[in-house]
C-alpha cells in the first residue's frame, strides 16, 4: 500500500507538461493565462483604436451613419451573433471536455467551433459581395445614392460621408474577420492535436488559451453588431 | 482556473441567456427610445460582454487574482481613449 502511494506521488511530480520553473501545475496554469490576457488587452486596445475613430465619426455625421446602417441586413447580422455565441458555448464546452478528460468529446466541440466559424465567414462574405454590387466598397467606384430614413422623413446624405461609415465597416468587421480565419486555424490544428490525444486533465493549457482568444473575438462582434447595424432602425 | 469546473447545464443555460438578449438588443432597435436607443443597445452588449468574460473566460473564480486586475485595466484604459477623445471632440463649437 504505501509502495504504491510512493509511485502515485512520483508520478504526480513528474507530470511531463509541468515545467521546472513553475511550483505546480495549478501556478503553471494561472500564469498562461495571466500571459494570454495580457494580450488580449493589447488586442481591446488595437480594436478600441477603431471603436475610438468610430465613435468620432458618428457623432460629427451621424445621419450618413445611421443612412449607411440601414443599408446592412440586420437578418444577417443577428444570424452571425447567434452563430458566434453558439461558438463560445462549444469553446467553453471543449475546455470542460478536456478538464474532465473526455477526448472525443474535446474533439468534437473543437470541430464544432471550426464550423460555426466557417459559417459566420461564409455570410460574412454573402454580405461582402452585396456591398460590392451596390458600390458601397469605399474607393473610385464608390457610390450611396439612399438617403436617412428618419421616421418617415428622407433626409439626403453626404456620400463621401457614407463612404466613411463603409471604410470604417470595413476595416472593423474585415479586422474582426481576419482574426475569425486566425481562430479557426488555430482550433483546427487544437483538434488534430486532441485526435492525436496530446491534451490531458494535466496539461490542455492551448485549449484555454485559445479559447480565450475566441471569446474576446465573439466579444468585439457583441459590440459590432449593434454599432454597425442597428443605427437609428426604429420608424 | 481553479478545478471548480461549472457544470455543462450552466453553460448552455448562459449561452441560452446570450441569444435572448442577442433578440432583445435587436427588438429594442425598432423601438422609439429617442436618444436612448444607443444607450440600451450599448448596456445591454455589455451584459453580455461582461457574462462572456466572467464565466466562459472563467475570470470569476479565478485563482490568480492578477487576473480580474489586468482584465480591469485593460477595459479602463479603453475608457480612458474615448472619454478623453470625446471630451476633446464634443467640445470643439468654435469651429
Amino acid at each position: 500500500m504505501a509502495d504504491s502511494h510512493a509511485t502515485a506521488v512520483e508520478t504526480a511530480a513528474h507530470n511531463p507538461a509541468l515545467l521546472h520553473h513553475f511550483a505546480d501545475e495549478q501556478q503553471q496554469k494561472d500564469a498562461a493565462s495571466l500571459g494570454m490576457w495580457l494580450f488580449l488587452v493589447t488586442e481591446i486596445m488595437f480594436f478600441g483604436g477603431m471603436f475610438c475613430a468610430y465613435l468620432v465619426y458618428r457623432v460629427a455625421h451621424f445621419n450618413a451613419f445611421a443612412a449607411g446602417s440601414q443599408q446592412l441586413s440586420i437578418g444577417l447580422g443577428a444570424f452571425n451573433t447567434a452563430v458566434l455565441l453558439v461558438s463560445s458555448l462549444t469553446v467553453v464546452l471543449a475546455v470542460n471536455a478536456a478538464q474532465r478528460g473526455k477526448r472525443k468529446q474535446l474533439v468534437v466541440y473543437l470541430v464544432l467551433t471550426v464550423v460555426l466559424g466557417l459559417t459566420f465567414l461564409g455570410v460574412k462574405a454573402v454580405e461582402y459581395a452585396e456591398k460590392f454590387e451596390k458600390h458601397h466598397v469605399p474607393g473610385a467606384s464608390f457610390a450611396f445614392t439612399e438617403s436617412f430614413d428618419d421616421n418617415g422623413k428622407h433626409i439626403p446624405v453626404n456620400p463621401k460621408e457614407a463612404e466613411l461609415f463603409f471604410s470604417l465597416y470595413f476595416a472593423m468587421t474585415g479586422m474582426h474577420a481576419l482574426h475569425m480565419i486566425i481562430g479557426c486555424g488555430l482550433f483546427a490544428g487544437l483538434a488534430v492535436l486532441a485526435w492525436k490525444g496530446h491534451y490531458t486533465p494535466g496539461y490542455y493549457t492551448p485549449i484555454e488559451n485559445a479559447g480565450l482568444y475566441w471569446h474576446l473575438v465573439d466579444i468585439i462582434w457583441i459590440y459590432l453588431f449593434p454599432l454597425l447595424y442597428l443605427i437609428s432602425r426604429h420608424s | 482556473m481553479s478545478e471548480h469546473a461549472a457544470s455543462r447545464t450552466f453553460y448552455v443555460a448562459l449561452g441560452i441567456s446570450l441569444l435572448v438578449l442577442t433578440a432583445v438588443t435587436v427588438f429594442a432597435a425598432f423601438v422609439n427610445l429617442g436618444p436612448f436607443n444607443p444607450v440600451v443597445a450599448l448596456l445591454i452588449a455589455t451584459i453580455k460582454a461582461t457574462l462572456v468574460v466572467l464565466f466562459f473566460m472563467h475570470v470569476k473564480g479565478a485563482s490568480e487574482k492578477m487576473t480580474g486586475a489586468v482584465v480591469v485595466s485593460g477595459f479602463f484604459f479603453l475608457a480612458i481613449l474615448l472619454a478623453l477623445a470625446m471630451a476633446d471632440y464634443l467640445t470643439r463649437a468654435w469651429r
